[in-house]
């Protein structure tokens, strides 16, 4: 618990072939990382829609990690190929709207890497901790509520 | 038989709307047939006051164009969706928010500066900004309230149906007005509530004539660049066109005059955000094997945002850019 008592809130895809697995690893070796990501699991890492991700920000979530098989490992041949194509375009589009670089996170963990599972999971909890909240929903304010402000003489 | 009354109105927008449904033709002759002109600043003089004394659902159709970006908008949404039985938001402005809505990637203080004091050609020394309540001896004047985040229609009333364009083509003008005049007449049903009408189902790719072949770009570029094929579909030949992810029902004019789409026919059936679905579609089909080289062609994309997101980044699921 930091001193703030902001915790980031966390959403994880994780492919079922392998970071899923390597999650499954973390746990069954009772590895210790912050259990401020809620894992969900998708079939491919290609699966994961940039429509995913931004609604992820949309609805809270601080920080957003993907990830996947190892390249030339793909389940489907070359899925993790398509998301590693949609991740820089993304970054790029999610800075342009304001998202400070890093509130997402590509990375590649197999079914055999439970610590660097482990390790990535605790990493990225203290960097988006450190970037502070996200709070996307909290710039839209009534605006018909403002009240004009008072009227200027000549 | 007493007329139908028709209203039509521009909140946040340009105009085009308004004109587009004079693109009609002789059939606005079949309009003035059936309706009366109740409320449409472009083309009648009414006041808002004469709005203010219809009776609740007075209006059988309120076309309704223009985003929702000051309170004066605000107002005139409030009020004309009571007044009005059938509210249609009208054109990609009032669907989701269109080109004004790129003023949802600045604050309403950034683009007064802009306007009124950083721009080259603006003289203005004292940093004079209009005020919103200004008071002269003839008694007090007042400017609406510009907001910081551009809203679509529905963002603020609620809405019955969504004609997506910028402008919507005449020919699903005529068909809208055809729908609804026979519906009004009990000859008819209305499509049922909150359905986007005046589009094709599928994608604008769908009604675009050019030869489409496997797509494997290696980089992106502008119209200006080069001289494009005219058979072959622009994707393929580099050049960034939302048709794949925008909706059907324009008849693919821009494509085939060699414009690249722009999107302003919304999301097709079932997708949320287009500009994500876009950014997905072009990636899936950029060509190359390694992560750097990805993202050295992805930096060929100079504006992401003002690409993918044209006409809808106040309804997309960000809605705008931090401020």
């Amino acid at each position: 618990m930091s001193d703030n008592g902001f915790e980031p809130r966390l959403i994880g895809f994780l492919c079922r072939w392998c970071s899923y697995n390597g999650a499954d690893l973390a746990g069954t070796a009772r590895l210790k990382y912050p259990p401020n990501m809620v894992p969900i699991k998708t079939n491919c890492s290609g699966r994961v829609e940039p429509t995913h991700i931004m609604k992820a920000f949309a609805d809270g979530a601080d920080g957003v990690i993907i990830a996947g098989c190892h390249p030339g490992d793909c389940h489907y041949i070359n899925g993790n190929y398509r998301t590693a194509g949609r991740y820089p375009l993304m970054e790029k589009l999610l800075e342009q709207l304001g998202l400070e670089h890093g509130r997402v996170r590509l990375e590649w963990v197999s079914a055999a890497e439970g610590d660097k599972f482990a390790r990535v999971v605790g990493e990225f909890t203290e960097e988006i901790r450190a970037l502070g909240p996200l709070g996307w929903s909290e710039q839209f304010k009534d605006e018909a509520a403002a009240v004009a402000p008072e009227a200027v003489t000549a | 038989m007493s007329k139908f009354k028709f209203a039509m109105y521009w909140a946040g927008s340009c105009g085009g709307c308004e004109i587009a449904l004079l693109e009609i033709q002789a059939k606005i002759i079949e309009v003035d047939q059936n309706y009366d002109v109740v409320f449409w600043p472009a083309a009648a003089d009414f006041k808002y006051k004469d709005v203010e004394g219809y009776d609740d659902g007075y209006i059988d159709v309120c076309l309704f164009n223009g985003c929702i970006r000051n309170s004066e908008n605000e107002h005139l949404a409030n009020l004309l969706r009571a007044k009005s039985k059938v509210l249609v938001a009208f054109g990609a402005c009032a669907t989701m928010g269109g080109i004004p809505g790129l003023a949802n990637l600045s604050s309403a203080q950034e683009i007064k500066d802009l306007v009124y004091t950083q721009t080259p050609s603006v003289d203005n020394p004292d940093k004079v900004y209009p005020q919103e309540r200004f008071t002269v001896p003839e008694g007090e004047l007042d400017l609406p309230h510009m907001y910081d985040t551009v809203k679509t229609l529905e963002q603020t009333v609620d809405v019955d149906y969504f004609m997506p364009g910028c402008p919507p083509e005449a020919h699903q003008i005529a068909g809208v007005l055809d729908v609804v005049t026979a519906a009004l007449k009990g000859e008819g049903e209305l499509p049922p509530k909150g359905a986007t009408i005046g589009v094709a189902p599928k994608s604008c790719c769908d009604e675009c004539e050019r030869v489409k072949d496997e797509k494997k770009i290696a980089g992106f570029r502008r119209i200006w660049e080069f001289f494009p094929d005219r058979e072959k579909c622009l994707l393929e030949q580099g050049v960034i066109c939302m048709g794949p992810a925008t909706a059907a029902g324009c008849g693919a004019r821009c494509t085939s005059v060699g414009m690249a789409c722009r999107g302003c026919y919304g999301p097709p059936e079932g997708v949320v955000d287009q500009g994500a679905k876009m950014l997905s579609t072009l990636a899936s089909i950029i060509d190359a094997p390694d992560p750097d080289e990805i993202a050295r062609i992805a930096a060929t994309v100079p504006d992401p945002v003002g690409t993918f997101y044209r006409f809808g980044l106040a309804s997309s699921l960000l809605r705008r850019a931090r401020v």
